[in-house]
């Protein structure tokens, strides 16, 4: 059998006596792009937030790369190589871009804790960072403190910090959330372009992000994943229809 | 990658900068005392320069990594009492060097630390501050418990002269203020040193980030509690050393000084020097030994002005002092600090006269209510003003009218300025920006 | 039996009054994030203001208008101070806070000096209330009790019978929705701000003349209500209470008794000289640790318990 990347069995949340996800199960695997779609409140947020260990599930299984990970406290998981992005900006505010991304590719980088060693003499670390910054194409924002940029530029750093630390598998949520459609595409060349050999699980609601990006799309309805295949199996799914796509598609169709 | 051609253009001037500014410091520490002239203004130096590695250690925790304590003097206090015994030891004959004692109260502020962070770092933000309060009035409270280890009311006295080693043979015995001072500067110069150092190192740098967001350094992989209690202890260290010298310089220690007032005093001082910058906590002891011995003999009233300041500071430049100075320099590097003279000029003549209305109504009702006994008179600013009577008032609380107008006034003046000074700033850095490919 | 009866009265009383100081500060934290240093000074304020009105006219007066005139001075600190330095965060609130402790004090020492005044208890609630054997319990005792519990009930009416009083409970169990509802309107923040320090002056009118109106009051307070505020769960109610309720009454105890290591240890049959290690903690006498108890019960709750009695958010 092999190892899946991450693989949820049966996973559930409640907060007080509402059921947020009622029994997730979610097999992907390595270097797979899954994109997960689903309405409002259907638990996309929740989800990410329990695989990440910023929530602990009520009950059930989660597996990053054949380990249990439940109970595990963000930072332990993160060191496991699962990073997370997320919906509302979420960056080192008085930071630089540069120090930002630095920080973020610290710990892994074997620094941990370290204080006997001045940052500017950590050579590949700070090669590593540059190259990172200029993929992002903040390079001209370099020492700019993180909340003075533009908003799709914080969007970007969201992601750099993500990614940053050389997690295997990523997790973005609504990465492109907020942006103009140029901006859109842009970005989505980025993440394709910063996520090579990855994977990457992604909440998104530009259906033309998902299908242009996901290899497989997993449905999320009412906290229960009601299908979970390739863009082309769930576009043509009559549950999925009937549950979500069809009046979102009917929707995007009107607007073009 | 352009990488190797950007790296020099990065790191090289700065060093050079660098090498400038800490020969400077140097220097000025160590000629300071040729320029005081004066016993007193030597031992001034002395309190300063202690008063400054406290403050420094204090804003790596308030500056660097966002942790409000209200309980530092535990750290500083504590060292002091082992500085305090560990001296005695050496009177008793113990082979370690006297100027070495600072060392050993670096180590059990250290230790301290270690055992009292364990605590406090339980808890992050707000809760981190009022357990560091809790157990800023714990450690008080058994220092007036166990007299056999804080001496009860008066304290423990030693001596610093005691000892032995080749230095001591030298004479350097420590005898007279002006050794004790240059040991200070030599602490003062390697702390700093080793403080800045700190801030540019991986964990110095993550401390920053748990200040800006804790729960994102988590998911980079930071256990953010034990950030907070390294730093604690790294901080514990600094201010350990401070403590020792404070041992050495007045040659006994006494219960105040793990009491809360003067955590207090080290969080109000470091924040008007300025937590953002890292030399802004050596204004801050520069005031803070300028208020405790200059102001507090000019006026009773001292700790409600510094009080009042304090809070002006929070709410109009929440950087402090350094903040203020950094942003003047940036408009003279820019260009536009000429501009800015007239309004300045008028900010300050008006509100020296508020503020001499103000200070001759406290001063008065301090007169009145809490030295009564000695006559009604008081001077303000070389003014006699009686307190007995009204007219007197009348034209204090007339000034501080006059005053607090005019300022206002001048206040949107120079806002106005200010700002359309700002956007020039503005404008000029996205076109360098724009300049960078 | 007498002395557990009326030391467990005292101790209620005394717990009952921490409540009173540490409820404001505990709905003002929830509601506003804001830890209000000063909460302790407003305590102070309201001892003198009742003093002082009372010297004009009556205890009685005074009670009712003390703890309207604090309130209003908190509102009123609020809306001109407090609310310019919150998009500096809290950090900087607790600083403001802070400094305003700072210059209520000297103002406080401006005003009516470094000394204690003279704030009686009253003619008609001084004397005991009754006699336990030996031991008499003071009737105005009695009414510190009547007061705290009959605010404690009034507090319970206003949070659940008023329509603000909702969104103040709202704002303590998910701050974030309440305001994402558009309910942390300023006003309600100046209306609790202004609440918890009326509170605070209330348990100032009755506890100023119970112990002694003096400028170290507010600090003597101060560290314990925040003890109160940690153990008992940041953001509850209940668990301030019940955090009140037992420091009150542990140091109530701990103050009238001698017991210490030494006589356990003897009755146990070892003996204890003073050459014995660690002799100095072994002589300690209950009653003189009795200062610092409230203390080691925050370190030892946050060792066992970090999130405190009743509380909900373990940062």
């Amino acid at each position: 059998m092999s190892t899946y990347a991450l693989e949820l069995s049966n996973v559930t949340k409640s907060f007080g006596k509402t059921a947020i996800i009622r029994g997730v199960n979610l097999a992907v695997n390595k270097g797979e792009r899954v994109a997960v779609i689903g309405p409002n409140g259907a638990g996309k947020s929740t989800l990410f937030n329990l695989i990440s260990g910023r929530f602990e599930p009520t009950s059930g299984s989660i597996k990053l790369h054949g380990n249990e990970i439940i109970g595990q406290r963000p930072y332990e998981i993160s060191r496991r190589g699962l990073a997370r992005s997320f919906q509302i900006t979420n960056i080192f505010s008085r930071l630089s871009v540069f120090e930002n991304l630095r920080c973020a590719a610290l710990f892994s980088s074997g620094q941990k804790y370290s204080f006997w060693k001045p940052l500017s003499k950590l050579t590949e670390l700070n090669d590593r960072t540059e190259a990172l910054m200029a993929s992002l194409e903040l390079k001209r924002r370099r020492d700019v403190p993180a909340s003075l940029l533009t908003y799709s530029e914080q969007r970007a750093l969201e992601v750099g910090l993500t990614i940053a630390g050389g997690g295997d598998v990523i997790l973005l949520d609504e990465p492109t959330a907020g942006m103009s459609h140029s901006e859109t595409d842009r970005f989505v060349h980025l993440i394709r372009k910063v996520t090579v050999g990855k994977t990457l699980l992604t909440v998104e609601h530009d259906m033309g992000v998902v299908f242009g990006l996901a290899d497989r799309i997993a449905v999320l309805v009412y906290g229960e994943v009601i299908a979970f295949d390739t863009p082309d199996k769930v576009r043509a799914d009559a549950k999925v229809k009937e549950a979500y796509l069809g009046a979102v598609l009917d929707a995007e169709g009107a607007h073009a | 990658m352009s990488n190797a051609a950007m790296k020099p253009l990065h790191f090289k001037p700065l060093n050079g900068v660098r090498i400038v500014v800490w020969s400077a410091f140097a220097v000025i520490l160590l000629l300071l005392p040729v320029l005081a002239r004066s016993n007193f203004a030597v031992t001034l130096l002395c309190l300063t320069g202690i008063a400054a590695i406290a403050c420094m250690s204090y804003n790596m925790l308030l500056g660097q990594a966002g942790m409000l304590s209200f309980g530092h003097a535990v750290y500083t206090g504590l060292g002091a009492f082992v500085a305090i015994h560990a001296m005695n030891k050496i009177g008793g004959g113990w082979p370690i060097p006297m100027w070495m004692i600072p060392l050993v109260a670096g180590f059990a502020g250290l230790g301290f630390g270690a055992l009292l962070g364990f605590v406090t770092t339980r808890k992050a933000g707000t809760p981190f501050s009022m357990i560091t309060l809790g157990v800023g009035e714990l450690v008080f409270a058994a220092a007036l418990m166990f007299p056999e280890f804080f001496g009860g009311e008066a304290g423990i006295n030693s001596n610093r002269t005691a000892g032995s080693g080749w230095m001591h043979g030298l004479g350097l015995n420590f005898g007279g203020q002006i050794q004790v001072y240059y040991l200070i500067a030599i602490y003062l110069f390697l702390c700093t040193a080793a403080m800045y150092a700190f801030t540019q190192t991986p964990l110095g740098r993550i401390a920053n980030a748990v200040r800006d967001n804790a729960e994102r350094a988590e998911f980079v992989g930071y256990d953010t509690r034990w950030v907070r209690y390294l730093i604690v202890m790294a901080s514990s260290f600094f201010a350990g050393i401070a403590g020792g010298l404070t041992a050495i310089n007045f040659e006994a220690a006494t219960a105040d000084l793990v009491h809360g007032t003067r955590s207090g005093g080290y969080l109000l001082f470091t924040f008007l020097g300025g937590v953002g910058f890292f030399f802004g906590p050596i204004i801050g002891a520069v005031l803070l030994i300028f208020s405790l011995v200059v102001l507090s003999e000019l006026t009773k009233a001292w700790q409600l002005y510094v009080g009042i300041v304090f809070l002006i500071m929070v709410v109009f430049a929440p950087g402090g002092i350094s903040s203020l100075l950094m942003l003047n320099l940036r408009r003279i590097k820019y260009g536009e600090w000429r501009k800015m003279r007239w309004p300045y000029a008028g900010m300050v003549f008006f509100g020296l006269i508020a503020l001499w209305g103000f200070a001759a109504i406290v001063e008065m009702a301090y007169q009145a209510q809490v030295a009564a006994g000695s006559g009604s008179v008081v001077t303000v600013a070389r003014i006699p003003m009686d307190a007995s009577v009204l007219a007197s008032w009348l034209i204090a609380a007339a000034v501080l009218l006059f005053g607090g107008i005019c300022f206002e006034i001048w206040r949107r003046k120079f806002n106005k300025v200010w700002g359309e000074g700002e956007e020039r700033i503005a404008e000029a850095i996205k076109k360098a920006e724009a300049a960078i490919v | 039996m007498e002395f557990f009866t009326i030391s467990l009265l005292n101790g209620v009383s005394y717990g009952l009054l921490l409540f009173m100081l540490s409820a404001g500060l505990t709905l003002i934290f929830s509601m506003m994030g804001v830890l209000n240093f000063a909460h302790a000074s407003f305590y102070m304020l309201g001892a003198y203001f009742a003093y002082q009105v009372s010297e004009w006219t009556n205890f009685w007066v005074a009670f009712v208008i003390a703890p309207v005139l604090v309130a209003l001075l908190g509102g009123a600190f609020e809306r001109t101070v407090l609310r310019k330095t919150h998009k500096f965060g809290h950090v900087a609130e607790l600083l403001v806070t802070f400094g305003l402790s700072f210059v209520i004090l000297e103002l406080v020492q401006l005003v009516w000096g470094r000394t204690p005044v003279e704030y009686k208890v009253p003619a008609a609630l001084d004397g005991s209330l009754f006699k336990l054997f030996n031991s008499t319990f003071p009737t105005y005792r009695a009414f510190m009790m009547v007061v705290a519990i009959g605010m404690l009930a009034s507090l319970f009416l206003v949070l659940k019978k008023t329509r603000i009083g909702l969104v103040i409970q709202a704002a303590l169990t998910h701050p974030d929705t309440t305001e994402a509802l558009g309910h942390n309107v300023p006003r309600v923040f100046a209306f609790v701000f202004a609440g918890g320090c009326g509170l605070a002056a209330l348990a100032g009118v009755i506890g100023g003349n119970a112990f002694i109106t003096e400028p170290g009051m507010a600090q003597a307070v101060g560290a314990i209500i925040f003890v109160v505020v940690v153990v008992g769960g940041m953001g509850s109610l209940g668990g301030a209470l019940i955090a009140s309720l037992l420091i009150g009454v542990m140091q109530t105890f701990a103050v009238g008794l001698d017991w210490s290591f030494i006589g356990g240890l003897q009755s146990l049959g070892v003996d204890v000289t003073p050459e014995t290690f660690g002799y100095p903690v072994w002589k300690l006498k209950l009653s003189q640790v009795a200062p610092i108890l409230p203390y080691l019960l925050l370190v030892v709750m946050l060792v066992v318990r970090p999130k405190g009695i009743m509380g909900t958010r373990d940062e």
